[in-house]
């Protein structure tokens, strides 16, 4: 890694001196190289992309269509994961369903992100009422329990995937403006904020050129671990029949359908929930390890 | 400690105020006519005035939403659009309910959360550490409604056992369903307080092992205390300051999660029927138990807050 081995004193046009973003950015990832269990976890989320790209290619079975003659079939080498109760194969419909698994998942925490992000540093940045009006809100919106605010917005907006993205989002808002806020206040204490203010910068200026890429390493830990909450209760949401709905290869949809067979079949709804548990665990195995990489304070 | 208690008292007012609108604004977010809704797109006309009348859906929302939180207030949260039964006698009937199973439930995983996090602690990157915190791992991965169903396969419906196996024939030891007896409340305990067992085993295991560093441990060390003097008197006390605020969170994260979990075992309680009701488009039932449990959730929060502020002052005493 680029130790810097010459003083200011002798920087010529050809040595161009250290970016000291570019430089924190190397010393993050040397450190989470180093940490094997977030390795493990970022290895197989990309593995999980993959699949959820190459999820089509992968059986040659389709994932809406079954034989009904061989409904409930259990495992075997023709169908690794059995079939459901229409005689589709669940391996198949496990492997189709990754990519909207993951879609939920990501694209939930970029909308919760982005509006908890702007109210957090909105709030952090300009302080005195606006501070107090955006942050009363969001005690608003944490003051309803685990997936109970969800509940309720699925059941104003109706139950489908993308309302379920929009309130696993909402959900999320408070979160983020939260840690963000936190984050401003301190960034905002800083000299060099007030030395670029002195020079005249715009507030947006400050803000987003300036604060945001200075909170950027809580909001990315936040935002991986978020997204396993947020894959367990879109899941959760499915579950209940209020998220994707049938015949979507939806996971949390197909434990639904399989709790109606497991004095028979038990295996419609075990698949299922290993695929949930694989991806949510591999979220959060990546998160700890981004925390302790990106956050030496949390870190024990 | 009086001034303290008043003031986070008083600060749970705007929050209050903001849920009563937010749980009062759901009806009025739904697209298309509430009332229409609520009595079904074939709905006679009729059945949809008489619904709106019975709502006041045709007065301007603030006298709407002053009618609400006046009555809310005096115990009156509306009557039911399926039933007809006030919504305060059926949330009611299932409070208590739901809140045996999120009491029990944040008992055993402050229970559970607790021994395996000071185990974890005082095995430090030892193989007993490394199970405990992966086991903690995945617990905090399960969804809690998977967990419930294998729960219900393997101890409810079970497996016969072989024949040298002493006492029992098969493993159907506890009920699928249902709240009341000890079979039906293990099961659906179990599911329920697993992840937050999970959460608390890793609070408590980082708060050991910040406080084991301190000076103040080797100090005591050093004069020769027995390790388990050192251990759960002098660390485990103050560790436990911060894992008091999650077990409070965990607590509203509880009660959520039994909307989840009184599906599986169909336990008539709050979250159920918010299930049942969301179904039956029945909002003022929805509006009434997100409401309560809400309501509930601050509560604890607050109680949360004043034993922390609590705790905290008695060190700051000692």
């Amino acid at each position: 890694m680029g130790e810097p081995n010459v003083d200011n004193n002798t920087v010529t046009q050809e040595q161009k001196p250290l970016n000291p973003r570019v430089e924190s950015w190397k010393n993050f990832f040397k450190k989470l190289r180093k940490n094997k269990a977030a390795m493990v976890g970022g290895i197989f989320i990309l593995f999980f992309i993959v699949v959820a790209i190459a999820g089509p290619f992968l059986t040659t079975y389709e994932p809406d269509k079954g034989e009904i003659v061989n409904k409930l079939a259990p495992p075997s080498a023709d169908h690794w994961f059995g079939t459901d109760h229409h005689g589709r194969d669940i391996f198949t419909r496990i492997i189709h369903g990754m990519h909207l698994t993951l879609y939920i998942g990501f694209f939930s925490v970029i909308l919760g992100a982005t509006v908890g992000v702007l109210l957090g540093i909105i709030a952090g940045y300009y302080g005195g009422r606006t501070d107090t009006i955006i942050m009363r809100l969001m005690d608003v919106l944490l003051a309803f329990p685990g997936i109970l605010l969800a509940l309720a917005i699925v059941s104003v907006l109706g139950a489908s995937l993308n309302n379920v993205i929009i309130a696993v989002a909402i959900f999320s808002v408070p979160v983020f403006a939260r840690i963000v806020r936190g984050s401003t206040l301190s960034v905002k204490k800083l000299e060099y904020v007030d030395a670029i203010r002195a020079l005249g910068a715009s507030d947006t200026r400050i803000i987003f050129k300036h604060i945001l890429p200075n909170v950027t390493s809580p909001i990315i830990v936040q935002a991986t671990l978020n997204i396993a909450t947020a894959v367990l209760s879109a899941s959760g949401l499915s579950f209940l029949g209020l998220g994707a709905q049938p015949p979507m290869p939806e996971w949390g949809a197909m434990l639904s359908d399989g709790r109606n067979y497991l004095y028979n079949a038990p295996h419609v709804a075990f698949f299922p929930g290993i695929a949930i548990v694989a991806v949510v665990l591999a979220f959060n195995i990546l998160g700890d390890g981004l925390r302790d990489a990106l956050d030496p304070k949390m870190k024990n | 400690m009086f001034k303290f208690i008043v003031r986070r008292v008083l600060q749970t007012i705007p929050v209050l105020i903001g849920v009563s609108i937010l749980v009062f604004s759901l009806m009025h977010l739904v697209p298309g006519n509430p009332a229409q809704i609520m009595a079904g797109e074939s709905a006679p006309k009729e059945q949809v005035e008489n619904i709106e009348e019975r709502l006041g859906l045709n007065d301007p929302l603030p006298v709407q939403y002053w009618n609400y939180i006046s009555n809310a207030v005096q115990g009156d949260l509306g009557s039911s659009i399926r039933s007809g039964r006030d919504v305060t006698t059926e949330i009611s009937g299932r409070f208590w309910v739901t809140v045996e199973l999120a009491v029990y439930s944040t008992i055993l995983s402050v229970f559970m959360g607790l021994i395996a996090g000071i185990v974890s602690a005082t095995k430090q990157y030892t193989f007993t550490d490394v199970i405990i915190m992966i086991i903690a791992l995945f617990g905090l991965s399960m969804p809690n409604f998977w967990l419930g169903l294998m729960l219900i396969q393997w101890f409810a419906i079970g497996t016969d056992l072989p024949s040298w196996v002493p006492f029992f024939d098969d493993t159907a030891w506890f009920k699928p369903s249902g709240w009341g007896s000890f079979e039906q409340i293990v099961l659906p305990v179990i599911t329920l307080g697993t992840a937050g067992a999970a959460i608390v085993a890793r609070m408590t295991r980082s708060s050991m092992l910040e406080v084991v560093g301190q000076d103040y441990i080797r100090t005591a060390r050093a004069k020769g205390v027995k390790e388990r003097v050192v251990i759960y008197r002098h660390a485990l006390k103050n560790a436990l300051i911060p894992v008091v605020t999650v077990v409070g969170l965990q607590f509203g994260t509880l009660l959520g999660g039994t909307v989840l979990t009184e599906t599986v075992f169909a336990i008539n309680g709050m979250g159920k029927l918010i299930i049942d009701s969301i179904q039956a488009r029945d909002f003022p039932i929805v509006q009434g138990t997100i409401l309560v449990v809400a309501l509930l959730f601050v509560l604890v929060n607050l109680l949360v807050d004043i034993t922390y502020r609590f705790l905290n002052k008695r060190i700051d005493l000692d």
